[in-house]
C-alpha cells in the first residue's frame, strides 16, 4: 500500500520524465505544486476517479486556472485511477489526449475545462461553485492559481463577485512563488499584498508559508475546508519554490517553460527515488 | 406581392425576454446572467419571477462568461445577457476557451447588435460579431428576424445541447413570423418563392427584403425570398436549391461584409455552384451616431438597397 508520502517524489519523476520526451513543457511550476496535488487529491478531495462525470455531482471539484503546469495535474490524475499511468508517456505528442495545455477536448478523464489563457479559471469555478448551492451539493470547490497569473483583470472580476455574492463553498490556492516567465514577479509587476487584496475583495485568506512541505499543506487545506460555509470563499496564498525538488531546477524562473537535456535528467532523477513505479 | 402582414412592430429583444420567461416556466434547468443590462435585454421578468436562477454579475463580462461555463457543469443551461458588443470582441478569449473548446453549454444572447443600436455610435455598434461567432469551431450561430422568431429560437436553444450564439436587435421591427411557428436550428426559410433571382437575408434585413421583393414584384422581377436565421450550421442545401433555379443572389444584413452571410454565400456558391452576388452590408467601415433608419439609410442596408442591389446582380 502506498503512502503519500511516496507521491512527491514519483510525481516529479513523472514531470521530469513528461516534459523530457517531448522537450517541451512547464517542470518549474508542476514542481512546485507536487505537494499542493498530492495533498488535494490523495488525501483531501472527495472524488470517484473510477467514475468520472463532467458534472460531478456528489463530488469535490478542481480546476486548474494555471493550465501550463499540467504535467503535475497529468501525473496526479493518472496515478489517481482517472487513466492508466502509462499516457503519461504521451504528453504533448501528435494525437496524445494529454494536449499542451489541459482540455476537456479528447475528452480525458479528470479535466472539466479548458485552461492555459490564464485567468478563466475562477470565474469557472464560481460558476461551478453556485451550481453546487442550486443543486444541493454540499460538495466544494477548488482552484488552483500562479501569482503572476493575477496580473489578469478577469481574477479580480471573479474575485469580487465572489466575496460580494458569498459564494463560500470555494477555496481558492495561490502558487506564489515569485515567478513568471520574464522574471521574478516583483521585477515585472509588483503586486503589492496578495492577501490584502483579497481581504479587500471580501474573501477569508490564509496564509501557508511552506507549500512544500506536504505535510502543513494538507493541513492548510483541511483548515480551509472547516472555514468553508462561513459567508466568505477561502483564499490560501501558498509560498512555493519553483522547481522544487531538484538542486539547480529550485528556486528560479529559468525553469517555467524549459525542458532538462539528457544530462540533466540524468541529474535530476538521481534526486527524486522512484517510489511507485516509472510509467 | 410577398403574403406576411406586420402583427405589429416590436423589438427583437423583447422577444428574447418572453422566450426566456416562458424557459424559467417550462425548464427547470434554465438559469440566467446578466452584466447590468438587465433592462435592456428585457431580462428583468426572468430576475423577478425566479431570482434563484438568475445571476447578476455585475459589469463583468469576461467574469460572466466563465462562470457560465462553470455552471454548465453540474447541469444547468445558462443564458448570458449583453450588447452584442460586449458578448463578442470583448470576451473572445473567454468564449474560446471557457466555452467553445471546452464544449460548454452556454447560450450567449446579444442585444443591441450593428448599426440600429442608433445613438449610441459606432462603440457599441458591433458589425463584426456573426463573422467572430461562426469563425469558432462546434458554435452554434443564430440571427433571427423578429419578434416572434427571436422567441421561438431562444426556446429552441434550451433544447439544443452546445455553445450557442444568439444575436437580436434593439429598435422595434415588423414582426411577421407566425406566433406558434417553431424555429428549426440550421433550417433556412424560403419567405417568398421567385424564379429571378434569390435574396438572401438574416435579421433585421428579412422585412426589408420582403419589401424589396414586392417592390421587385411591381417591375416584372421574382425574387425568392429566403431567411437565414441560422448562420450556424448554414443550410446550403436550402441556398443551392435556391440558386440552382434563379442562378444569381443578393445577400442582406446588418453586419460587415467581411465575415457576414454575404462571405458564407460566396464561399458556398463558390465550391458547390459559382453564381453572381451582390451584397447589401456595411462596406468595411465603422457606424456612428443617429436614429435607426437614418443609419440604415446611410450605410444601404434597407428594402431601397436590395432592390438597388437586385437590379445590379440581374444585369451581370
Amino acid at each position: 500500500m502506498a503512502s503519500i508520502y511516496d507521491y512527491p517524489s514519483q510525481i516529479r519523476r513523472d514531470i521530469l520524465r513528461m516534459v523530457h520526451k517531448p522537450q517541451s513543457g512547464h517542470p518549474g511550476g508542476s514542481m512546485g505544486c507536487t505537494e499542493f496535488f498530492t495533498a488535494l487529491y490523495f488525501d483531501v478531495l472527495r472524488h470517484n476517479p473510477s467514475a468520472f462525470t463532467m458534472d460531478g455531482r456528489g463530488e469535490d471539484l478542481f480546476f486548474l486556472s494555471n493550465g501550463h503546469i499540467s504535467p503535475v495535474l497529468y501525473s496526479t490524475l493518472a496515478r489517481s485511477g482517472y487513466f492508466p499511468v502509462s499516457e503519461l508517456s504521451t504528453f504533448r505528442l501528435i494525437n496524445t489526449r494529454l494536449q499542451g495545455h489541459p482540455t476537456t477536448h479528447d475528452g480525458l478523464p479528470g479535466v472539466r475545462i479548458a485552461s492555459g489563457s490564464l485567468g478563466q479559471g475562477l470565474s469557472v469555478a464560481v460558476g461551478a461553485a453556485q451550481a453546487k448551492k442550486l443543486n444541493g451539493d454540499k460538495h466544494l470547490v477548488y482552484t488552483l492559481h500562479g501569482d503572476g497569473e493575477l496580473q489578469e483583470g478577469q481574477i479580480w472580476e471573479a474575485a469580487m463577485y465572489a466575496g460580494a455574492k458569498k459564494v463560500d463553498n470555494l477555496i481558492a490556492t495561490v502558487d506564489a512563488n515569485g515567478q513568471q516567465i520574464d522574471g521574478s514577479t516583483d521585477e515585472v509587476l509588483p503586486m503589492g499584498d496578495l492577501g490584502a487584496k483579497f481581504a479587500a475583495f471580501g474573501w477569508d485568506v490564509m496564509h501557508l508559508e511552506h507549500g512544500n512541505d506536504l505535510d502543513a499543506v494538507r493541513a492548510a487545506l483541511r483548515e480551509a475546508g472547516t472555514r468553508t460555509g462561513q459567508g466568505k470563499p477561502v483564499v490560501i496564498i501558498m509560498k512555493t519554490a519553483m522547481g522544487h525538488g531538484v538542486d539547480f531546477m529550485a528556486g528560479t524562473h529559468k525553469w517555467h517553460g524549459v525542458a532538462p537535456n539528457d544530462d540533466e535528467l540524468a541529474r535530476a532523477l538521481a534526486q527524486c527515488p522512484e517510489t511507485l513505479g516509472d510509467y | 406581392m410577398h403574403p406576411y402582414t406586420n402583427q405589429g412592430s416590436q423589438d427583437t429583444r423583447s422577444g428574447f425576454g418572453a422566450g426566456l420567461l416562458e424557459l424559467g416556466r417550462s425548464n427547470p434547468h434554465v438559469v440566467a446572467l446578466c452584466a447590468d443590462l438587465t433592462g435592456s435585454l428585457k431580462m428583468d421578468a426572468f430576475a423577478k419571477e425566479f431570482p434563484e436562477r438568475f445571476f447578476q454579475t455585475g459589469i463583468a463580462e469576461a467574469h460572466m462568461m466563465g462562470m457560465a461555463a462553470g455552471l454548465t457543469i453540474g447541469g444547468w443551461i445558462p443564458f448570458t445577457g449583453t450588447f452584442a458588443n460586449f458578448s463578442t470582441g470583448r470576451v473572445y478569449d473567454q468564449i474560446r476557451q471557457s466555452i467553445a473548446y471546452s464544449d460548454k453549454n452556454v447560450k450567449i444572447c446579444a442585444s443591441h447588435a450593428g448599426l440600429t443600436l442608433g445613438e449610441d455610435g459606432a462603440t457599441h455598434q458591433i458589425l463584426e460579431d456573426i463573422g467572430l461567432m461562426k469563425m469558432l469551431p462546434g458554435m452554434t450561430v443564430i440571427v433571427p428576424a423578429d419578434y416572434n422568431q427571436t422567441k421561438a429560437a431562444t426556446i429552441a436553444l434550451a433544447a439544443h445541447h452546445g455553445p450557442a450564439y444568439l444575436r437580436f436587435g434593439r429598435p422595434k421591427v415588423a414582426n411577421f413570423t407566425p406566433a406558434d411557428k417553431p424555429f428549426v436550428i440550421g433550417k433556412a426559410d424560403v419567405l417568398v418563392e421567385g424564379t429571378d433571382l434569390t435574396i438572401a437575408a438574416t435579421g433585421h434585413l428579412v422585412w426589408e427584403a420582403l419589401e424589396a421583393s414586392n417592390t421587385l414584384a411591381a417591375q416584372g422581377i421574382s425574387a425568392e425570398v429566403i431567411n437565414f436565421a441560422t448562420i450556424k450550421p448554414f443550410d446550403t442545401e436550402a441556398l443551392l436549391k435556391s440558386v440552382t433555379k434563379t442562378g444569381r443572389v443578393v445577400t442582406a444584413e446588418e453586419h460587415q461584409r467581411h465575415g457576414g452571410l454575404g462571405d458564407l454565400v460566396a464561399q458556398t456558391l463558390g465550391m458547390h455552384r459559382p453564381a453572381p452576388i451582390e451584397m447589401v452590408a456595411v462596406n468595411d467601415s465603422f457606424g456612428e451616431s443617429g436614429t435607426p433608419a437614418q443609419l440604415m439609410d446611410k450605410y444601404g442596408l434597407n428594402a431601397a438597397a436590395i432592390v438597388e442591389a437586385a437590379l445590379r446582380v440581374r444585369n451581370r
